[in-house]
């Protein structure tokens, strides 16, 4: 197996795979709403290892994206308990522990290609060398080098959200955290992203939690597939998905991709999402 | 593109057509509105008249209720371009008076609007308690309390340029303020839970994403704004009494029925109000280019 090319300082939680970076238990999100209260996630209990990649699959309203949002502090959940590297997920975000890609790229308008990317690296306070050397890095990551220059509009939808996917990386965080990412493309396009996603999840060994609603999607990426139902929103199954890690487009043909896509399929009809 | 072309397809002749009906209607109209002063002249000195000596009276008079066109282009030629810009007869000597006041009036209010929206922006307590105010401020008649606050600063010993030009900012620091306020609460949900993300400070939140966010809308106030700082500047030569400016063109016009004086000036001030829009569109296309967005 591959393991992780540039090991960064400070992330001690890399150096010993397979070790809980994520515990969830218990925990239960309730929005006060004025006329009903709605139960966003219920009792969920979740465990992410180390260099996991896992993603959330459920229809629309199963709560996928707010657990997301819990575990990056941008939800507070109503009880239980969650950690992220040992800490909160306040703290957690405070050291900026995690990257996060959200379903649009989110760019800066103002701000060339290399500028978006650097956005996170002036906040953080590097210095100017760094910045511009994490980003061309970065960049390259994407496939994208020679586009410092440009601006968000003069990039296609595709190149835009692989901008947003190097300014997460920048960062240097251990947790990539991706809601959506690819929803908003042709399925193409989206093929093309999901083999490269694969191949820096392969490289760099981070952490991923990838947000979907295909499920060719979640089985091609993950190595973990949790299955969530709606209303209330809650874990139904988690799915343990070996594929080998340099595995290609050409895996959705085989048997066991398609076995495991069955049993996706399967989860998600037991929590009644066909229903409607 | 052939000239013929473009002349087609362009604004020119849509222009030139508003443009040539309205000095129609503007003959028309000098002649209806002089045509009774002059009559009653004729009649009380016996003088034959006909129709066609009437309308040439009526485009030439000295103190005319409507000026004609051309009497007030050449009032404008007279006082814009045949006497010396220093001169208290040139227009453009008057014209720089007020452009002055308009252009100090409007950094204030540029100030002061930006100050008060970044206040309201960020402090809820300002957001409840300074916005009723704001509006409040503008619905009071500027020409009820132009004269008062001369006759105030005046009393405290400030007087000439600094008077003109805080009337002028109190006109324009509103639409400053409601550009800002709403270009710093631009930024959608997104874009503000990425600054989250990142744990920005409010500082390099705001400075990161609310300021640059906000120029489309603070220069879509501008524009306004120094259109209004120029009226504010006039308003405010009005009560002083003000031997020069735009606004003391207007005032000594009207005690001597200058009409063609007034006329002149009131076109020489929207040329300059037009230039001062134009001039801020310019500004903005080159900050707007240079950062990135894309016209």
């Amino acid at each position: 197996m591959h393991r992780p090319l540039e090991p960064e300082a400070g992330t001690s939680a890399m150096t010993e795979l397979g070790k809980p970076v994520i515990e969830i238990e218990k925990l239960n999100l309730i929005f006060e709403t004025p006329d009903t209260p709605v139960h966003a996630l219920s009792d969920v209990d979740l465990t992410i290892n180390t260099g996991d990649f896992v993603s959330f699959i459920g229809p629309s309203g199963c709560g996928k994206t707010t657990l997301m949002r819990v575990i990056a502090d941008l939800e507070t959940p109503t009880n239980g308990h969650i950690s992220v590297n040992g800490m909160t997920p306040a703290e957690a975000r405070e050291q900026r522990a995690y990257g996060y890609v959200f379903q649009a790229p989110a760019l800066y308008p103002w701000r060339s290609v290399q500028k978006n990317i650097m956005l996170p690296l002036e906040i953080m306070g590097l210095p100017k060398a760094e910045q511009q050397e994490r980003a061309a890095r970065n960049l390259s990551l994407v496939n994208l080098e020679g586009f410092e220059k440009k601006f968000p509009w003069q990039l296609s939808g595709g190149m835009q959200q692989r901008v947003s996917i190097a300014r997460a990386l920048s960062v240097e965080p251990d947790l990539l955290l991706m809601d959506e990412p690819f929803g908003a493309l042709d399925e193409i396009t989206r093929d093309h992203l999901n083999e490269q996603l694969l191949r820096l999840w392969d490289q760099t060994g981070k952490t991923v939690i990838f947000v979907t609603h295909s499920i060719p999607e979640s089985v091609f990426l993950s190595s973990k597939i949790v299955v969530m139902s709606p209303r209330p929103g809650k874990i139904i199954d988690v799915i343990d998905c070996n594929l080998p890690r340099d595995r290609t487009l050409d895996i959705r043909e085989t048997p066991e991709f398609l076995e495991i896509a069955h049993r996706v399929r399967e989860g998600l009809r037991a929590g009644h999402s066909y229903d409607d | 593109m052939s000239l013929w072309h473009r002349l087609y397809h362009g604004k020119t002749i849509p222009v030139l057509a508003v443009v040539l009906s309205l000095v129609v209607i503007w003959y028309a109209g000098a002649v209806y509105l002089n045509k009774d002063t002059l009559i009653s002249n004729y009649e009380r000195n016996n003088v034959t008249w006909y129709t066609g000596k009437l309308i040439d009276d009526a485009w030439s008079m000295e103190r005319p209720i409507l000026p004609a066109p051309h009497q007030i282009a050449v009032e404008i030629n007279k006082t814009v371009f045949q006497k010396k810009i220093t001169s208290k007869r040139s227009l453009v000597y008057h014209a720089w008076i007020t452009t002055s006041a308009t252009l100090l009036g409007f950094a204030m209010g540029g100030v002061l609007g930006i100050l008060l929206a970044v206040g309201i922006v960020h402090v809820r307590t300002l957001d409840r308690s300074l916005m009723p105010w704001v509006i409040a401020s503008q619905t009071i008649p500027i020409l009820a309390i132009a004269p008062m606050i001369i006759v105030v600063l005046g009393n405290m010993g400030i007087t000439g340029l600094l008077p003109k030009s805080i009337i002028s900012m109190y006109l324009c620091f509103f639409p400053i303020t409601i550009g800002m306020v709403k270009g710093l609460r631009s930024p959608d949900v997104l874009q503000l839970d990425l600054m989250r993300t990142y744990s920005a400070s409010t500082s390099q939140i705001f400075w990161k994403l609310r300021v640059p966010a906000s120029i489309p809308f603070l220069f879509a106030s501008l524009k306004v704004a120094v259109a209004i700082s120029l009226v504010g500047a006039i308003v405010g030569e009005l009560p002083t009494g003000a031997v020069a400016g735009i606004g003391a063109r207007l005032l000594s016009g009207s005690y001597y029925g200058q009409t063609i004086q007034i006329w002149s000036a009131l076109i020489v001030a929207s040329v300059l109000g037009m230039l001062l829009v134009y001039a801020a569109g310019v500004i903005e296309k080159l900050v707007m280019t240079r950062m990135g967005y894309r016209i």
